[in-house]
């Protein structure tokens, strides 16, 4: 029988907000342990929250940018449960009323263009940290995390790949950093996701039984986890089967999922309203501000660059993956660049380089004005495309205007023939052997003479000169 | 006439004039508060190094000529459920028995920056939770009038220390009448606020969206000039309303004429005799001074009991859940692992009555109760605060009884939990609408025991109450005390 995946995504993304969701404490990845906490934030006694307006804020442009509805009437809730993680015991979250509902983010998979409901946005407090390995018998907490702001993203079970969830995962970073609200550091937990999966046979409408993974912590881990429990679910259904509702837990070292707790003992939350709290009403004037404040999303970018620029859907996507990168493409050909040579550049050596250095685009030494001018210089044909790449690796050492690179390299492209000519004259001299070559008809000689002659001028000679001379030359004798 | 028989302003007078130091009159009261304690059992802490230590910080300011406010000086004590910074703060339970918060309630800051005079930390029912302070860890706390009699609850330390001249002045926290209940059994004046007009920062919490903090002493004027300190925004508390508030001293007119006040005939089912002629009485006499009193019916009253226990007991099932052994206060000390932890501190850190209603709240909020229990009492709580509004257009002010009866005996109720909630028929209305209510003695009733006249008004009209309250006390003596 074939069967089909029925895949749905909850992602918790901590918002990267100057303070917590309740309290002033900083709002800090890392730091000395429980530096980052104080009485609000670890539930003390007696302390009550006050919500961080700057998180509504936040939490409604991802909606925006998701295209959400938003609830002008919210409130938070209290979800009820017992760990040590978590210090009042109760997380502050919302229930019934989310901030944002019924959205959607595109994505494009082996270029079909497919649509995947976004169910809700809602805010809440991120817990503390256990630490199970630092004494013998006991665990320590560390409540730096504790009241993080975070909102999770609700998926509809849209997705019948682990490639769609892929896209998916990757369009929705890439939203959260283009609106900038999270920085989305996959290594210190700022994105997190819980993975439902279930199979059916083909054709059928009723979904298949599900399961859940939780607190996946790597993009990998979810698509190896999708597979994982695709054919756990196949197995079991092939072999006559009954799939069971549980939770489980991705354990990426093994590359397994094993259960955690089935639907008996699935936990009640107790949700009730969070009576510490106001209602968070939201003016129209507030929704429409922040719209404005929406920057181009990524695959409208994208789509724009492919319509405007005529780029490749692979370079269109890959420049527009990261905001940085996109602006900083775009002021190359507000440089006077052309589209096409800029994003060779920057996907090219550029990154290549970056990549050496462990350099972010916001960390080039040189400007995007001095990127366009290089580009020009070649164009011009003062430099040679050869020359341009040491161009390149001198400009991320010096910073300097290429102008200057190319008359301290001395890596003016020659073009003057009667010059030119001369070196043609000394390579056929000193290769009398290929000359017969081609008088017996044998060979790529012609190739072979360019490559001497561009040697021996230290690749400054214009290669089309050169080219056309030595053909001339060949075809005199 | 002994110093500590004065009312908080007269010694604040005193002190302000120089005839007594400040340091003077914090060192007798010290004593009256050891006093007290081993009397009544009314204190859980005497604060004296920190009496002493804020006394002499104001008598220097004195020294200075810094004007200082009106309760400068005046010695007082915190209900234990209200920080208080580096001091004991136990909520009367085992649980905290050894918790020093780090941090000042809001109203302990208020109260410091006034120059009062912390002398100590009174006892309570544990969490506040009880209507008679039997359910102390530290010991049950006797009524002042009579020994065999309870106080009243939950802040029946509070009560107790002012009635027995141990304090000028308390604080209590009110959640179902746990100001104006003790109030009443121990002849004393004791206001809740309306919701929102003092901040909830550090009174830990036992149902949050009734809790409110508010001032017991022994006259209007007292609570009058504490609502002064304690009444003001807070931006750490987003419950606490971002209004103006009145100066509450100068709301005290000697003059109620034309003030209309309902009473509800509901309220006063199931009173004893000497209670209904005592409220009767003095209702009497606010129509001699020009008040229109007329009978109304509130019949929205017979669900409120119900609404509050199951609002109340749901709040307080998350709010007490953060006691888990894992950070502060008490840990069991032999456990097997993380839930046996957890299980065996709950079970040994708590009372009965807080696990019953731990138990309670748990249940009215789980899944598939959820309907029948939280969300109809909160349809109840929408009920009962449009009747209070109905009768507000009408009327300034609703008087009634604050307890069916006078202070009962110790250990009378303690073993059937329903009968004692029932008592709580005239207060928990206030809280649930969020609107203010004050207890003023009224007279005395069986074995002589003081009975107290609630008068409740509108949201924000706390100064309607403090008026009316304070012309009623200079023409009666039922609040001149032991």
């Amino acid at each position: 029988m074939n069967y089909e995946a029925v895949i749905g995504i909850e992602v918790h993304a901590e918002l990267s907000t100057d303070t917590k969701i309740y309290c002033s404490c900083a709002n800090k990845f890392g730091g000395e342990i429980n530096t980052h906490c104080c009485p609000v934030c670890t539930g003390m006694p007696g302390t009550l929250p006050v919500l961080n307006g700057k998180v509504v804020d936040y939490a409604i442009k991802a909606g925006l940018a998701m295209n959400c509805d938003i609830n002008k009437n919210s409130k938070q809730d209290r979800k009820n449960y017992f760990y040590p993680d978590l210090p009042k015991a109760y997380q502050i979250s919302q229930f019934d009323l989310p901030l944002c509902k019924d959205g959607y983010i595109d994505i494009t998979v082996d270029g079909e263009k497919k649509r995947i409901g976004v169910t809700r946005i809602h805010i809440e407090e991120d817990a503390g940290k256990l630490m199970h390995d630092v004494t013998p018998d006991s665990s320590l907490i560390d409540y730096n995390r504790c009241g993080v702001p975070l909102i999770e993203i609700v998926s509809e079970p849209d997705m019948r790949s682990a490639k769609e969830a892929e896209e998916y995962l990757n369009t929705l970073k890439a939203i959260l950093q283009y609106i900038n609200v999270s920085d989305c550091k996959m290594q210190e937990g700022s994105l997190r996701c819980d993975v439902n999966v279930s199979v059916r046979p083909v054709g059928q409408k009723e979904y298949g039984v599900r399961s859940e993974m939780k607190n996946v912590s790597t993009f990998s881990g979810v698509l190896r986890g999708i597979d994982y429990e695709i054919n756990r679910h196949i197995e079991i259904l092939e072999a006559g089967g009954v799939v069971e509702q549980e939770t489980r837990r991705w354990d990426d070292g093994k590359g397994i999922s094993v259960s955690l707790r089935s639907k008996e003992d699935a936990h009640d939350y107790r949700y009730f309203p969070e009576p510490d709290l106001m209602p968070i009403i939201i003016a129209d004037e507030k929704i429409e501000k922040l719209k404005n404040e929406l920057p181009e999303l990524p695959h409208i970018k994208r789509d724009r660059y492919m319509e405007q620029y005529g780029l490749p859907e692979y370079d269109a996507t890959q420049l527009t993956t990261l905001k940085a990168t996109a602006d900083f493409f775009e002021l190359v050909i507000a440089a006077g660049a052309s589209p096409k040579a800029a994003s060779n550049w920057i996907m090219g050596d550029i990154w290549r380089i970056m990549n050496e250095k462990y350099m972010l685009i916001e960390d080039l030494p040189f400007s995007a004005k001095q990127l366009a001018d290089m580009i020009a210089l070649i164009d011009s044909g003062t430099i040679s495309n050869t020359a341009a790449k040491q161009v390149i690796e001198n400009m991320f050492e010096t910073a300097k205007d290429p102008a200057v690179i190319i008359e301290d390299l001395g890596l003016k492209q020659v073009n003057d023939e009667s010059e030119i000519l001369s070196i043609i004259d000394t390579v056929i001299e000193q290769n009398p052997k290929s000359i017969e070559d081609f008088k017996g008809g044998k060979g790529n000689v012609a190739g072979f003479l360019i490559g001497q002659v561009m040697r021996m001028s230290k690749g400054k000679a214009n290669p089309q000169t050169v080219n056309k001379l030595i053909n001339e030359k060949l075809a005199k004798l | 006439m002994s110093i500590e028989k004065l009312t908080a302003l007269e010694i604040a007078a005193k002190i302000k004039n120089k005839e007594i130091s400040a340091t003077e009159v914090a060192k007798h009261m010290v004593s009256q508060a050891v006093k007290t304690k081993e009397e009544t059992g009314a204190y859980i802490t005497v604060t004296e190094d920190v009496a002493i230590e804020q006394a002499k910080a104001v008598d220097e300011k004195i020294a200075n000529g810094a004007d200082l406010g009106p309760l400068a000086g005046v010695p007082f004590a915190i209900k234990d459920n209200i920080c208080t910074k580096d001091i004991l703060t136990t909520c009367g339970s085992k649980m905290l028995y050894n918790f020093e918060p780090p941090y000042d309630a809001f109203v302990t800051k208020r109260l410091a920056d006034s120059g009062c005079v912390l002398i100590g930390k009174t006892n309570m029912d544990e969490f506040a939770m009880g209507s008679s302070n039997e359910t102390s860890y530290f010991g049950e706390v006797k009524n002042p009038h009579n020994h065999d009699c309870v106080p009243g609850g939950s802040s029946g330390g509070s009560a107790a220390a002012v009635a027995a001249n141990g304090a000028y002045f308390t604080l209590g926290s009110d959640t179902g009448g746990s100001i104006r209940l003790p109030a009443s059994f121990c002849g004393v004046t004791g206001i809740k606020p309306t919701y929102g007009m003092v901040s909830r920062f550090g009174l830990v919490a036992f149902a949050s969206s009734l809790d409110q903090i508010g001032p017991i002493a022994k006259d209007a004027a007292d609570c009058a000039a504490v609502m002064n300190i304690i009444s003001a925004y807070d931006n750490m508390d987003s419950t606490c309303l971002d209004i103006e508030r009145p100066d509450y001293m100068k709301s005290l007119e000697n003059n109620i004429k034309g003030l209309k006040i309902a009473v509800p005939k509901e309220y006063f089912n199931g009173a004893d005799e000497d209670v209904k002629t005592a409220i009767n009485a003095s209702l009497k006499q606010l129509e001699e001074m020009g008040a229109i009193v007329e009978e109304v019916s509130l019949p929205v009253t017979d669900y409120a009991l119900a609404a509050y226990y199951i609002i109340s007991s749901a709040e307080a099932s998350s709010n007490l859940a953060r006691y888990d052994g894992v950070k502060y206060g008490y840990r069991a000390e032999n456990f097997d692992n993380l839930s046996d932890m957890y299980f065996k501190t709950r079970c040994e850190g708590f009372g009965d009555e807080v696990k019953r209603r731990i138990m309670l709240g748990t249940y009215a909020l789980s899944s598939g109760y959820y309907d029948a229990y939280y969300k109809k009492a909160q349809q109840v709580r929408s009920l009962i605060k449009d009747a209070f509004t109905n009768i507000f257009a009408k009327y300034d002010v609703i008087a009634s009884p604050v307890y069916p009866t006078v202070a009962f005996k110790r250990g009378e109720k303690t073993s059937d939990p329903v009968k004692m909630y029932t008592g709580d028929i005239c207060t928990v209305s206030a809280n649930i609408a969020g609107i203010p209510g004050i207890s003023v003695p009224c007279g005395f009733g069986k074995d002589n025991m003081p009975i107290g006249l609630q008068l409740m008004a509108n949201a924000f009209k706390e100064d309607v109450l403090l008026k009316t309250a304070f012309a009623y006390q200079q023409v009666t003596d039922f609040h001149k005390g032991i």
